[in-house]
């Protein structure tokens, strides 16, 4: 035995542990689940909820597990009749000032709240008394506020603080009348917010939720068709996750099935996101290629999250120049839907209506701003539905989503290369671009596809790569604290980075704020689930036989046919913009 | 290449929107070991000058001292001493201390915020009067006692509230025609 093991008993079973582990974290090597709210493994302790409290003998409190260390001699009980009607009672306090309208919730058997009801026993309720009231603050794109819901545990608050480095969130006023929001609580957009949803994620009720698009999308689909044509398109990584929300394997890759529902919704086209990667590829490898060349500052940022996308305008605006111009892979795909397709078929780009499915609540923002519309102000993109939404209308239309036989993808514009599928993983926007990249330098069409060095779900990864005997300098970060590792890197010149991708969110889209919530098993940032809904992407990627963007020919027939040349002028009108600074502006 | 940098500007406007010795006060601390400890010891400063904190003023403040917004107005809103909103010419403060309550306070609120307007913690529109309670003036052979400025009246029947406001009123009439 080493000086850094502990020996202690819970439940009168002798175990050892290393120094400075907590009560909580040595219940589960027994395989006892202390019951939790505040707590989460990867944010730091807040100690508010009280719901994992234990009995430690020689005390005659209770200690709460998540935030007492073990000592050695240590003997604790987990389970007794007055720590059951100790949790049972906190959790009754909890539900007092709760609106109790569970049946009617969005979080409805996904709330940790209501299982933890149900677990400790709240049958009946015990303490009726005053009962908070706020309004819903509605008024963002993307975030959705109920401040009745939120039980003051404040993951949303560390999550936006230690995970995503934007500091938007606070508990304001006192005692009863606490409540959590951004300054002022004021409008959600107005503020330093960048639209992740992160703290929805991590919400364990309804507090914080996406900005519903579902009503607007069932009112288009409810319309004639000679006045719509409707037009979907889903994002590579819905296709490894919703599979979830249906009983599926975590990381079950279930595309054929997606396109199926999608078109049983009504739907008269389903296209595929990926198009619209393959395309972004095209155009920001040949960005990247000029800027080898000389022309505009170096490192390139992508530009794909639109999370990271708010971020650099209101925290990082000195670094617009660095960020490439290209147009998300979404808002490419809605922008020839209106365009090119809508002149192929006949239609006038307002009698398509486009529908994003997306891993993403900020894409909500994206599809709102005036960059992405039409020169009459016609929107590009008309509904971004998260893959939760999209899940509870499959569900609500009663389509049995795991028996259904596979579809495909409308042509030509759900053509793609498996690069594009692995955008939805972080460091795929790098693979993808590098793929293609290197077969440009070097004009060896058979060039590396497998990039190990940026695969994998750390938060911050780089590399150099030597291609066509031209060093080249990469990093790739998830998770906007790393963003800012590297933001800081560059300002300073401590970093001489070619290429840079950033994703918004930790873990990149595949663990996006609209992806589903994780079974109850699991924490909604283990680094777990964005590795097996990635492992899912990779093994689409290598099973199909297109794997560089520039090999699609659907991309190679639209730019003959359509839009000339990558980064030529037609290109740069409808598949580039701009950033300007954003106000306020965030503190670093 | 024009910058896209906005620092430049957010700076000269925080600085532009706080009093001088604060903006000093500010930058003498940035840098050092928990410079954000001071972020107290500022809003004072701010509500010694103006009287409240504006959402300008705390913008001013998040952006100069560089802690987040979201923190500066949880702080603000979280101690009582700090006034959210500006303060009026006048200052009423209504003891709620025992003595006075058992003699009738709760009535003298009733109507000072019946005839005002406002709740306690607000300002009238046209900025005359602010309304707040006290705990304990150590006044209580006058309870009940209401403070204006720092006059104290009592005992008060709610009837007088109307006579005291116009006194007040005549008074600053007079001050301003001399």
């Amino acid at each position: 035995m080493t000086a850094d093991m502990i020996t202690l008993t819970i439940d009168g079973e002798p175990l050892q542990v290393p120094k400075g582990t907590t009560v909580l974290k040595a219940a589960e090597k027994l395989g006892i689940h202390i019951p939790r709210l505040c707590y989460h493994p990867k944010l730091s302790l807040e100690g508010a909820c009280r719901i994992c409290v234990v009995q430690v003998e020689g005390f005659t409190s209770f200690l709460t597990a998540c935030s007492h260390e073990v000592w050695e001699g240590m003997s604790v009980q987990t389970n007794s009749p007055e720590i059951r009607l100790a949790r049972r009672d906190i959790v009754e306090l909890l539900l007092d000032n709760h609106p109790m309208d569970c049946q009617t919730c969005d979080r409805d058997g996904n709330c940790e709240l209501q299982r933890q009801a149900y677990r400790l026993g709240v049958r009946e309720r015990h303490f009726e008394g005053r009962r908070k009231r706020h309004p819903i603050d509605d008024r963002s794109e993307s975030v959705v506020r109920t401040p009745e819901k939120c039980i003051l545990c404040g993951r949303c608050i560390r999550v936006c603080e230690e995970v995503q480095g934007v500091h938007n969130l606070s508990q304001h006023g006192r005692g009863f009348e606490t409540v959590v929001g951004p300054a002022d609580l004021g409008p959600m957009d107005e503020s330093a917010c960048i639209q992740c949803g992160q703290c929805i994620n991590v919400c364990p009720t309804a507090a914080f939720l996406e900005k519903d698009h579902t009503e607007r999308v069932w009112q288009a689909l409810a319309l004639p068709r000679e006045q719509k044509h409707l037009v979907v398109q889903p994002a590579p990584s819905i296709r490894a996750a919703i599979g979830e929300c249906f009983g599926m394997p975590i990381g079950t890759p279930v595309t054929g099935k997606l396109i199926t529902a999608l078109r049983r919704l009504g739907f008269d086209a389903v296209f595929d996101t990926n198009f619209g990667a393959d395309l972004t590829i095209i155009e920001e490898a040949h960005e990247f290629l000029r800027r080898l060349g000389g022309e505009g500052p170096l490192p390139l940022l992508t530009s794909c999250s639109p999370g990271w996308v708010s971020f650099l305008e209101k925290f990082y605006p000195e670094m617009i120049p660095h960020t490439s111009t290209c147009k998300s892979p979404m808002s490419m795909l809605s922008t020839l839907a209106k365009t090119h397709y809508a002149e192929k078929k006949g239609l006038r780009p307002d009698q398509i209506y486009m529908v994003g499915i997306m891993p993403c609540v900020a894409k909500k923002f994206e599809a709102a701003r005036p960059e992405h519309a039409m020169a009459d102000g016609t929107p590009y993109t008309d509904a971004v539905l998260t893959t939760r939404e999209l899940a509870w209308m499959i569900k609500s239309y009663g389509i049995d989503f795991e028996h259904l036989p596979d579809g495909e993808f409308d042509r030509p514009l759900g053509i793609s290369s498996g690069a594009a599928d692995i955008f939805g993983a972080t460091g795929g926007v790098m693979e993808a671009a590098l793929r293609t990249a290197a077969v440009k330098l070097t004009g060896d069409e058979l060039g590396p596809l497998v990039f190990e060095d940026v695969r994998g779900v750390t938060g911050l990864k780089e590399a150099s790569l030597t291609i066509a005997g031209r060093e080249i300098n990469i990093a790739v970060s998830n998770g906007l604290t790393n963003a800012k590792t590297i933001m800081e890197a560059i300002k300073h010149g401590d970093k001489q980075y070619h290429l840079v991708e950033i994703m918004a969110c930790p873990g990149g889209c595949v663990a996006g704020g609209g992806q589903p919530y994780p079974p109850f098993d699991m924490d909604v940032l283990d680094p777990e689930l964005g590795r097996m809904r990635a492992k899912a992407l990779y093994s689409i990627d290598s099973g199909k036989q297109l794997r560089r963007s520039h090999e699609n020919p659907a991309i190679e027939h639209l730019y003959n046919e359509f839009l000339g040349v990558p980064n030529g002028v037609k290109a740069h009108e409808l598949l580039h913009t701009h950033y300007h600074a954003r106000l306020p502006r965030g503190i670093k | 290449m024009t910058s896209t940098d906005n620092w430049p500007e957010i700076k000269a406007s925080a600085e532009a929107a706080l009093p001088a010795d604060v903006v000093a006060f500010i930058a003498a601390q940035a840098g050092t070991e928990h410079s954000e400890s001071q972020l107290i010891a500022i809003l004072h400063m701010v509500q010694h000058h103006s009287g409240w904190l504006s959402q300008d003023q705390m913008g001013a403040v998040a952006q100069l001292a560089q802690i987040p917004l979201a923190k500066v107005t949880g702080v603000a809103t979280f101690y009582h001493y700090f006034r959210l909103q500006p303060r009026g010419r006048h200052m009423i403060n209504v003891c709620l201390g025992t003595a006075c309550y058992v003699k009738g306070a709760d009535k003298i609120s009733q109507r000072l915020m019946d005839n005002l307007g406002i709740a306690f913690g607000e300002t009238t529109k046209d900025g005359m009067w602010s309304l707040e309670s006290t705990r304990c003036l150590g006044t209580c052979g006058l309870a009940p006692v209401v403070m204006i400025d720092d006059q104290v009246h009592g005992p008060v029947a709610p009837g007088e509230v109307g006579l005291i406001l116009e006194k007040y009123l005549k008074k600053d009439k007079a001050a301003a025609k001399a």
